[in-house]
């Protein structure tokens, strides 16, 4: 049994009480060691995510217990390929914090950076719906600080809908996990996967109820519409480095719906037959379509930001929905690039902000360091609208591929199009509004004091469109491996065995016992 | 006993769900803290009703009360009640930095007169 599964957990735990405790007033020692924790945390996720490349799936159980009745960490394909995505990603949006100074506007950004970056890991890697719960409440709390960071009325206002939201959210996710408890009497993932099936159809009243509170949760996790409301005001409201990461934030529930409905409430179980598709797959579509509409109508940069992360979450939802080995490997495949696209969008607007009065998508006058920025802004607008050559069309064809040959095809297709040309509008508005109107007002008569961002803000931007490149480069591995881990996940055999047969303290008969 | 801690809980949800549409930051955390109360219950009874019976193993007893609920029970409970003093805390910043204690976004328009007229 490996222990490196529980460092990515582990490590930042240890870490943000550090920087609380002996680093209080040294943001200095508090960066470096944020950035070097977030450094190991990429090193070890990558060891992870190639030890398990082969298909093995590594187990730990806590404190030796055996799976049902002990907590275990579980680490696939899936969990690990996440893990990696979001220490990567977090690594750029530590420089960018670094970088324009974000982390000094107020107290304890570092620390609630890594029991963010814990409760993430956590979600991700846990074998078990209870903990699942008890991660995600890690991060939301770590949110929460990082949310309201640096203070201010709208921002604090937005903090408490998006406190509220997520605390409601919480609230369910208990009802979920009590009705499962109360119709199966365990919580562990890969045992609930093997008691589901055995529940005769008379009595599926209960396990019902128990998956659609469960896909309900997971989708206020992932602003699927109608449950949306609280994404764009925090989103928009929220720090840009913050935003940024949070973008991952969204993923972490469509990852939740991932895992939980391929291996606990499979497709072709007749208890939750017609979820999917009767459901959320219109939903996903129709916050595809809010999503896209919202980027046009915007009328502020960080707002149209948030509506793109809405849009993007329903394309990845709409490729989830309809549930084959394909859709989900399409949807790994845009998940990674949504998360880094909308990363750097956020960081972008927060460039654009800098020097200007606000985010209001009017002409101003231009300002320093204007060419570099609408630059990054023009990729990472291709990026997230899918237009060719980035990976965001790369990932659009791969959902419109999957959506061929299934009965709604007319729908997705029609959807997927018109939202995309609709952003596409959306985006080439902005932009213009933003640079090229610019040289059309006059400079004011007193110039302001030039002020630019730094040069390790545009780092963190260039490297994560620079990821994106490499995400567009190496699509086909990227998208073999995506298929590979979806035909994983929809054998889920291994996993199971895995975690329910392997033994521990007290449950193996001894000899002559 | 199944029909009455049913209906404490149906009564106890149906009031925080009331109360949390309210849209006002005191009505809306009342609400929650009610709902977290009816989910406690409702986790504590995931496990059966049991009355009298130990929730660990012990000499001369045949009945045993589920234990892991109440374990459960113990975890929402904690994160509920900080959560709670949380969201009191930033409730009660932003009502006291723009005088304005609604959950939900007003019209633009009166947000700037207000902030005209203060």
């Amino acid at each position: 049994m490996t222990h490196w599964i529980i460092a990515p957990i582990i490590l930042p735990a240890l870490l943000a009480p550090f920087i609380v405790l002996a680093a209080r007033y040294h943001i200095g020692i508090q960066r470096v060691f944020s950035l070097a924790g977030v450094l190991a945390l990429i090193v070890i996720a990558a060891g992870l995510a190639w030890q398990v490349s082969d298909g093995t799936v590594l187990l730990y159980q806590l404190s030796d217990w055996a799976a049902p009745f002990g907590i275990v960490l579980v680490g696939d394909r899936l969990s690990t390929l996440m893990v990696l995505l979001t220490v990567i990603l977090a690594l750029f949006v530590l420089l960018y914090a670094i970088g324009s100074g974000w982390d000094e506007r107020g107290r304890h950004f570092h620390a609630l950076f890594q029991f963010q970056l814990m409760g993430i890991t956590g979600a991700f890697l846990t074998g078990d719906l209870f903990n699942l719960f008890v991660f995600f409440e890690v991060l939301l709390i770590a949110s929460y600080g990082l949310m309201i960071h640096a203070g201010g009325n709208a921002r604090l206002r937005a903090g408490v809908q998006y406190v509220l939201f997520n605390l409601i959210g919480s609230t369910l996710f208990l009802f979920a996990l009590g009705s499962i408890y109360a119709e199966t009497g365990t919580l562990n993932m890969a045992d609930l996967a093997r008691r589901v099936t055995l529940i005769g159809p008379e009595e599926t009243v209960g396990i019902r109820v128990a998956a659609v509170l469960l896909l309900l949760v997971f989708a206020i996790k992932a602003a699927v519409v109608p449950l949306h409301f609280w994404l764009p005001s925090s989103y928009a409201e929220a720090p840009a480095p913050v935003a940024a990461l949070f973008a991952i934030m969204t993923k972490v529930g469509a990852y939740a719906i991932i895992r939980v409905y391929t291996m606990i409430f499979p497709p072709d179980l007749e208890v939750t037959s017609g979820l999917h598709d009767f459901w959320l797959l219109p939903a996903a579509l129709v916050s595809l379509a809010i999503g896209m509409v919202g980027v046009l109508a915007a009328k502020r940069l960080d707002r149209l930001v948030a509506f793109s992360i809405i849009g993007s979450m329903g394309m990845v939802m709409v490729s989830i929905a309809l549930f084959t080995p394909a859709g989900i490997a399409a949807a790994l495949y845009y998940i990674v690039h949504s998360t880094l696209a909308g990363a750097a969008l956020f960081l972008i607007s927060d460039l654009v902000r800098t020097g200007r009065a606000n985010l209001d998508l009017t002409p101003q006058p231009p300002v320093m360091g204007t060419a570099l920025t609408a630059g990054l802004f023009f990729a990472g607008a291709i990026a997230m609208a899918g237009l060719p050559p980035l990976s965001g069309f790369l990932g659009k064809l791969l959902v419109l591929d999957a959506a061929f040959g299934t009965d709604l095809v007319v729908w997705v297709w029609a959807v997927v199009l018109i939202s995309s040309l609709i952003s596409i509008l959306g985006f080439a508005r902005a932009g213009s509004l933003l640079f090229w109107k610019a040289h059309s007002i006059e400079m004011p008569a007193e110039p302001t004091e030039a002020v630019r961002p730094t040069a390790l803000s545009y780092v963190a931007v260039g490297g994560l469109i620079s990821l994106l490149t490499a995400h567009t480069v190496f699509a086909g591995q990227v998208h073999g491996y995506t298929t590979i881990m979806a035909a994983q996940l929809f054998a889920p055999d291994t996993y199971v065995s895995t975690v329910v047969d392997t033994p521990g303290k007290l449950s193996e008969p001894k000899e002559g016992y | 006993m199944e029909l009455i801690v049913a209906s404490a809980i149906g009564i106890l949800t149906a009031g925080g769900i009331y109360l949390m549409l309210r849209l006002r930051t005191f009505p809306v955390i009342l609400g929650l803290s009610l709902l977290t109360y009816a989910v406690n219950v409702f986790l504590f009874a995931s496990g059966r009703l049991t009355i009298g019976a130990p929730p660990v193993l012990r000499d001369d007893m045949t009945v045993y009360t589920d234990p892991l609920p109440q374990a459960l029970v113990l975890t929402a409970i904690v994160i509920s009640f900080g959560m709670t003093a949380v969201v009191v805390m930033i409730g009660l910043g932003a009502f006291l930095g723009s005088d304005d204690d609604h959950v939900d976004d007003q019209p633009e328009d009166e947000d700037e007169q207000t902030e005209g007229q203060s």
